[in-house]
């Protein structure tokens, strides 16, 4: 691959990335098919059986769907540039959005109709967890243990302030114990 | 200026490294990380949900971008925003180069198997958190205290109940998208706390 052809793929790159940015409404799973048009069916990047793949890595390690899967395409297509003009690219849409709205709201939220409705948004936001809630908890919880430590994170996190980090290392520390007893009781 | 840039970065390092699960699990740690150095209100860190919701992008990486611009201007929004992607950043690049050794690790998949029940424990805390804080009303705005139950009927935000309701029936029985759900309880609000 010459030099001018990559600089074409990392431009590239960076472009379709903004769009999937620009349209990543509430992020998350909702996104996984708008990124799956964008990459393996317009611009054949990726197999599609390998794209189910990639879905299933960046979402078990650290960060955002739709910013892990950036870092990645942009990474197997074009290198540590291409990933860096993928993840650029993907967050660009909601830096500009919000930095905008962010310099505005104060005075934004002095008028009363606008505190008014965000009064009211708060309580569907809580509507909203809940539901998202419920939508997780079946792909979530196999058995159990797995009640076990939900049910300890929500009254740790609801009722004292240990930071979530410590409550996280926890949990990953328990699921190891389990597993590994779990895997002992079979032999 | 330069030490609230460090300040930023390191904070949304450590929010980016530990964002497992994506947007909603993150929002107790986000609130714990901002409430704590005094950046934002609890109740302020609602709104940061309800914009993030409405706009694109995910809710860990706007609310690093909204509290940069609200503590440091635009290069503060720059250092929180740099700071939540990096972890993703390394880590991904990294499996990326060597993924098919990362595919079989046990280790990962064992403390996957903590972690996705702790994810639904810390959803179920943030809705817990939030609802406290929206359903009950304190002369201060802070986080209600439940010591004195003969006035827990007092203090409850009824109007903040009965947009609840009707948001979270139009939710689970209608299904309807997110963005609508804010905009009904944003109008249900400006008409119920005009009267």
């Amino acid at each position: 691959m010459d030099k001018g052809d990559k600089l074409k793929k990392i431009r590239k790159l960076f472009f379709v990335f903004f769009r999937i940015g620009a349209f990543t409404f509430g992020g998350g799973l909702a996104m996984i098919p708008f990124i799956k048009r964008e990459i393996v069916d317009s611009n054949h990047w990726i197999e599609e059986e390998e794209i189910v793949d990639i879905f299933a890595m960046v979402q078990s390690v650290p960060g955002v769907i739709a910013v892990n899967s950036a870092i990645f395409v942009g990474y197997r297509i074009a290198g540590i540039w291409g990933a860096v003009a993928s993840a650029v690219g993907v967050v660009l849409p909601s830096f500009i959005v919000i930095s905008a709205i962010a310099l505005l709201f104060s005075s934004f939220k002095n008028i009363p109709v606008v505190a008014r409705a965000f009064e009211g948004i708060s309580a569907g936001v809580v509507a909203l967890i809940i539901t998202a809630l419920f939508q997780l908890i079946k792909p979530s919880i196999k058995d159990d243990y797995g009640w076990t430590i939900a049910a300890v994170v929500f009254a740790i996190m609801s009722l004292t302030n240990i930071s979530a980090i410590y409550v996280l290392l926890a949990s990953a520390a328990a699921g190891i114990i389990i597993s590994y007893i779990k895997k002992r009781k079979e032999v | 200026m330069y030490k609230l840039y460090v300040e930023l970065l390191v904070t949304f390092f450590k929010i980016g490294l530990f964002t497992i699960g994506g947007g909603y699990a993150m929002i107790p740690l986000i609130q714990q990380e901002i409430v704590r150095h005094g950046w934002l209100t609890f109740k302020e860190t609602i709104d940061i949900i309800a914009i993030s919701e409405m706009t694109p992008g995910p809710f860990a990486i706007n609310a690093a971008t909204f509290l940069g611009v609200k503590t440091g201007g635009i290069p503060g929004a720059t250092f929180a925003t740099v700071g939540v992607v990096l972890p993703s950043f390394i880590i991904v690049t990294l499996v990326a180069k060597y993924s098919a050794r990362f595919k079989d690790q046990p280790l990962l998949q064992y403390a996957l198997y903590g972690l996705r029940p702790a994810v639904i424990g810390l959803i179920a805390s943030a809705a817990f958190l939030i609802a406290r804080t929206t359903f009950f009303m304190t002369p201060n705005g802070s986080a209600c205290v439940f010591a004195d139950t003969r006035n827990i009927l007092k203090v409850v935000n009824w109007r903040a109940v009965l947009i609840f309701v009707v948001a979270i029936i139009a939710s689970l029985k209608y299904k309807i998208h997110p963005i609508l759900l804010i905009v009904l309880s944003g109008v249900l609000g400006v008409i119920l706390y005009s009267v």
